[in-house]
């Protein structure tokens, strides 16, 4: 693209008369974008997650070693040797091709937990908070309930429960990460339901559906968006806490959690089987953390300076 | 067009229950235009949004046009509509001006959606260039007027406003009540105006009725306010009070009760 046409499309996207709803919303986009992008950190993280996204799709092609191939002739090599950059573990297996993987894992329970957890969150939360009454008395107790548990305690359970396996894993988190997405998301229903604009919908003739789903839930997502980017890392470190307790994904399989764990037993002779993935899930962590951060500043009117 | 009788509106039950209307009653003929003044708390507004249906908890008897406001008939919603004291609240701020203009052409099942949206906007002075705009690319006028258009396009009889110039600049409250008075005009609209202005109400309206704490306390023509011949102390008062401040005049003001 010239120069010429790149500076075409800004002035088109930054344009205070757009031609279509789209292309309204594309602005208001870039505008965003173009403020996200002043805060560096937070860049940093959204490099690191669409990197983890880029390695977690492109894991067959880059990983130099098969995640499961054993090897017993060479465990426990310390990083760079020979064709092992990161070394290798017990059995031999190479520990940069198994973080690859596990990448996929990782992104897998992020984004299964984030699907589940956030829309429930968000039509308990709207409905309690919009319809009011016995509704969001009963609703809200629900939640006080699943609240009250401590998240890594009640997995444990529905793990004990349901059996262990990345599966239930996922579900276990998912059930207990939803109640702060019910309280944000009625807090913010709370304060939209008496507004003018849903009074006008109201005269209109439209149904509490129409008004939940179109003009209340697009008022909680963004704050919503910021808390759920906020909680990946928490809900990485409970899937790797869960690994680790042996309750989350299985062996053979490449989960970061539980390759800390295989690596515990090596840990003051061969330091990197547990550090390197333990490194990896620090890393992932705070890259959410950072984009967190830095989608707060744009989408949360409170927050802007 | 619009008969009350004996309204009475109230918050909160049992001892602590406000009444904040205690028994109204009027009537609008078909194409008049009245106005509803008050102080702040008289139950003016009040009044406007059990009659749009956004206040089920009162008593008493209201219809439009036949029709039964209690009922919460389907037909109402393309009878009445209702503009907003401040447009800085009473505009989707996630919704374009098109997505805000066509929910309710959506909501009714009606067509043609896309010409009907430009020719709103024409008809309250904006250009099609301001229809993918947010609401906060728009100025309050121009908010006033995509609001105003928004309550058009189900091209209602009856138009209730409530204050709809008070949050706007003075300069811009004089273009929103001419672009209203050509309105009603072009569209015989039966009108409903609160205020708390009087010269506002003397600008819109053929009759009007005066609020205080929940009552009717009088009701006159425009002619008789022009003259600033009321009956009732209290519309006097009023009256004065409007004039601007006086401290003689502060200084003997009464509770009317």
């Amino acid at each position: 693209m010239s120069e010429h046409a790149a500076q075409g499309w800004r002035a088109r996207l930054l344009s205070e008369t757009p031609c279509s709803r789209r292309e309204a919303k594309l602005g208001q986009a870039y505008r965003g974008w173009l403020q996200f992008r002043q805060n560096r950190l937070a860049l940093l993280g959204l490099a690191i997650v669409v990197a983890l996204i880029v390695i977690a799709v492109l894991a067959p092609w880059i990983a130099p070693h098969h995640p499961h191939e054993q090897n017993l002739a060479q465990r426990l090599l310390p990083p760079g040797t020979g064709a092992h950059l990161l070394g290798t573990d017990e059995f031999g297996r190479d520990i940069l091709s198994r973080i690859i993987y596990g990448a996929r894992v990782t992104l897998y329970i992020v984004v299964l937990v984030a699907l589940i957890a956030a829309p429930i969150g968000l039509i308990v939360g709207t409905a309690a908070g919009y319809l009011g009454g016995w509704l969001d008395a009963a609703l809200m107790r629900i939640t006080d309930v699943f609240l009250s548990f401590p998240s890594l305690i009640l997995a444990l359970a529905f793990v004990a429960a349901l059996g262990p396996g990345i599966e239930n894993a996922v579900i276990a988190i998912a059930l207990t990460s939803w109640p702060p997405y019910a309280r944000i998301a009625r807090a913010e229903t709370m304060t939209i339901r008496n507004s003018d604009f849903i009074a006008v919908a109201r005269i209109q003739g439209a149904g509490t559906g129409r008004i939940l789903f179109r003009h209340v839930m697009p008022l909680c997502v963004s704050s919503l968006t910021v808390r759920v980017t906020l909680d990946m890392a928490g809900i990485i470190l409970t899937a790797a806490g869960l690994g680790f307790l042996g309750l989350g994904a299985q062996p053979p399989m490449a989960e970061w959690g539980a390759m800390v764990s295989s690596g515990r037993r090596y840990i003051l002779d061969q330091w990197w089987v547990a550090t390197i993935p333990g490194l990896a899930i620090f890393i992932v962590s705070l890259a959410f953390n950072l984009l967190g951060d830095g989608l707060r500043d744009v989408l949360d009117p409170r927050q802007k300076k | 067009m619009i008969t009350i009788r004996d309204l009475v509106v109230s918050f909160g039950q049992g001892r602590d229950a406000v009444h904040a209307v205690r028994g109204i009653s009027f009537a609008v003929a078909e194409g008049e235009s009245f106005g509803l003044v008050g102080e702040s708390g008289s139950g003016k507004s009040t009044v406007l949004r059990a009659l749009a249906g956004l206040n089920r908890n009162w008593t008493g008897g209201a219809s439009i046009n036949g029709l039964d406001v209690a009922q919460r008939d389907a037909r109402l919603p393309r009878l009445v509509q209702m503009v907003f004291q401040d447009p800085y609240a009473s505009l989707h701020p996630r919704h374009t001006v098109d997505r805000t203009l066509s929910e309710p052409l959506e909501i009714h099942g009606i067509g043609d959606v896309a010409a009907r949206v430009e020719k709103a906007l024409a008809g309250v002075g904006l250009g099609a260039n301001f229809r993918f705009r947010y609401p906060n690319q728009l100025s309050g006028g121009q908010r006033q007027r995509v609001a105003i258009a928004r309550a058009l396009m189900l091209e209602p009889k009856v138009l209730l406003l409530d204050e709809p110039t008070s949050a706007l600049d003075v300069s811009v409250q004089a273009e929103i009540l001419n672009l209203l008075r050509g309105l009603r005009a072009a569209q015989r609209l039966t009108m409903i105006l609160v205020s708390h202005n009087l010269a506002v109400v003397a600008h819109m309206c053929d009759r009007l009725a005066v609020m205080n704490r929940g009552l009717i306390v009088e009701e006159m023509d425009i002619a008789t306010l022009r003259r600033e011949d009321p009956k009732q102390a209290y519309t006097r008062q009023l009256l004065l009070a409007s004039k601007g401040y006086d401290r003689e005049a502060a200084a003997r003001l009464v509770t009317y009760d």
